[in-house]
């Protein structure tokens, strides 16, 4: 079991307010993302659930027992860590029994769930090397394997990827989202990167400065964003956001479209505009359109095929069906 | 940045380096050449450096008049003990100092550095007169105590530095996996610490050996270590060179020793954290 829930959590460090009074609930076997831009809190927010910092007012319950004083070691929550925080001086084997050793697990268990998680992660062969022999992927994989083993009520991820390189952090992403399938544990998972939250996501909670600003599944939060900020956060490239006179005709104060719902022509069109940077990704190219007089750049997604040049002229048409609308607040109108 | 040295380069720098190096070694061995002299030899003038009738005898005379292993033995009680109790008390200050750091953290490492500035001397008295009350003058344990308080503010510098460069998160990764307080200590932290710690505890035995102004002031017969040995040999009625230097000799031999078979040790932890 791992419900968790945040009552009116508060965090202060001195006289700054990190974590303005914050209302949240972490299903029992959810995967909830906490995303956004650095400095908004969602580091903060992890270590407060795991118990590393101390909530300065408010309440954290897991499965409806208070743990707001209870130590981080008493909580039953794993935690996986940006740089892995392995035991330099311990063997693979020692580092992911230390959990065990500590909660006094039988040794024939021990070796058990070992060799259960090793097996699972790849890492047979690699038992009795030292971290430091190790790869990053594999050095993730033992910090993962060191928390499973635990079997524990949640487990805590603290942008366990932003150390790999882009092939692995693919490859990873895709085992978390196995071992969760496998699992069905609780999983918080603390990301800057929106690709990450978007793909792996049950739940993704979008956080600034403290605030949440939206909570909801992957597509809610792309379909309906609530307001410029998640509009602008969630998607990639970005929505194209203007303001002025093309949105006062929607009566609203800015219109947002996304890039892939935006048609691109060389004969015409609603909006006019030259190319500037092409990025061709294979797939799909994005065009980054300038002198539309709406924005200084509109991003639209096509088709790789589409083979439009520097300085071409261009003519741009929104789908009307899929045009955001926000008010004077950046609130999003129905 | 490295800079390619030309061969003359190179050559001058070596040869500053050994004089350097030699000047710094010479008392020693001077002190060790003369104990091999007679005591006629050892004041002769112009002093005599290498051709000389090699001579065990000041050893054995020395040996008779006083039983070195006595004071060998105390030097190692005191130097050991001070050093493994000064580490007891500071691992856990130097936790405190590096991962819960507070406002004043910095200052009360600062202040306890700033003892060490102050004149032993100012303090010989007040000492005296407490160790008389409390019945530890030339004892083995009031010597430990007060070498112990005297290196400990060195002590706790150091592990600081150590622990410091140790990265928090994997503290907080034993916090999560159960560990509490003294088992972060014991099986986390000082495992990773241990080149550290392992310098501390040599430079402080060093320390502790050598320290001669409180060895010599607060004890008599019973706990006096080397220092008290060589100083006895140094007499009113004149110094008998040879003898001295044999005493002097048998006094730094086994911490020299020590500091040669650990040296790359000692360097490796004196430069910890200082290069990355």
């Amino acid at each position: 079991m791992g419900r968790i829930t945040l009552d009116k959590v508060v965090k202060r460090f001195g006289d700054v307010e990190v974590i303005p009074p914050l209302d949240l609930t972490i299903e029992d076997g959810e995967f909830t993302v906490f995303v956004g831009p650095s400095g908004c809190g969602k580091s903060t927010l992890l270590r407060l659930i795991a118990g590393l910092e101390d909530v300065t007012d408010g309440q954290i319950r897991i499965d409806g027992n208070d743990a707001t004083d209870i130590p981080p070691a008493k909580r039953g929550l794993a935690m996986v860590f940006q740089s892995y925080a392995l035991y330099p001086h311990m063997s693979v084997r020692k580092n992911i029994a230390f959990p065990m050793r500590m909660a006094g697990i039988p040794e024939d268990e021990q070796k058990r769930r070992i060799d259960a998680a090793a097996k699972a992660l790849n890492l047979t062969d690699y038992l009795e090397r030292r971290p430091g022999q190790l790869s990053g992927g594999q050095r993730q994989r033992v910090a993962i394997g060191r928390a499973i083993v635990r079997e524990p009520a949640a487990f805590l991820f603290d942008e366990p990827l932003s150390n790999l390189d882009a092939a692995l952090r693919v490859g990873m992403r895709m085992e978390i989202s196995e071992l969760h399938a496998k699992l069905k544990t609780t999983m918080i998972y603390v990301t800057h990167d929106q690709v990450e939250a978007m793909t792996m996501a049950d739940k993704i909670v979008v956080l600034r400065a403290g605030y949440v600003e939206q909570v909801g599944s992957p597509l809610e939060l792309y379909r309906a964003p609530r307001n410029v900020f998640v509009a602008g956060f969630i998607g990639s490239p970005k929505m194209n956001l203007i303001d002025g006179a093309e949105a006062a005709k929607h009566d609203c104060k800015t219109i947002g479209v996304r890039p892939e719902h935006i048609a691109i022509s060389d004969s015409d069109g609603q909006w006019t505009g030259r190319v500037g940077v092409s990025e061709h990704l294979g797939s799909d190219t994005f065009f980054h359109i300038h002198d539309t007089g709406l924005a200084e750049t509109i991003t639209v997604r096509a088709d790789g095929e589409v083979g439009f040049r520097h300085g071409d002229t261009v003519y741009l048409t929104p789908r009307e069906d899929s045009i955001h609308r926000f008010d004077e607040q950046g609130l999003r109108i129905a | 940045m490295a800079r390619a040295a030309s061969p003359r380069r190179k050559a001058i720098t070596t040869l500053a380096a050994w004089s350097v190096g030699l000047l710094i070694f010479f008392p020693i061995l001077w002190t060790m050449l003369t104990s091999f002299k007679t005591e006629a030899t050892a004041i002769a003038d112009p002093p005599v450096f290498l051709f000389f009738d090699w001579t065990l005898e000041n050893y054995s005379v020395v040996q008779e008049r006083s039983d070195y292993m006595r004071f060998l033995w105390n030097s190692i009680i005191i130097a050991g003990g001070s050093t493994i109790l000064g580490i007891i008390v500071a691992v856990p200050a130097a936790w405190a100092m590096a991962f819960v750091p507070g406002r004043r953290t910095k200052d009360i490492l600062l202040w306890m550095l700033s003892t060490k500035m102050l004149p032993a001397v100012g303090v010989l008295y007040p000492m005296y007169l407490i160790f008389i009350q409390m019945g530890l003058l030339d004892t083995r344990i009031g010597l430990t105590i007060v070498l112990m308080l005297v290196n400990l503010p060195i002590i706790v510098w150091m592990l600081y530095t150590y622990f410091k460069e140790i990265p928090g998160e994997i503290l907080e990764a034993a916090r999560m996996d159960g560990a509490t307080l003294k088992e972060e200590i014991l099986y986390v932290l000082t495992p990773m610490a241990i080149p550290g710690i392992a310098s501390t505890l040599l430079l402080n035995v060093i320390l502790a050996w050598n320290e001669a102004f409180w060895t010599l002031n607060l004890t008599a017969a019973k706990a006096a270590p080397l220092t008290a040995f060589i100083a006895s040999y140094s007499s009113p009625e004149g110094l008998f060179y040879a003898k001295l230097s044999a005493a002097s000799t048998m006094a730094i031999a086994p911490i020299l020793i020590l500091g040669w078979f650990s040296q790359k040790q000692l360097v490796r932890g004196l430069t910890f954290g200082a290069v990355k």
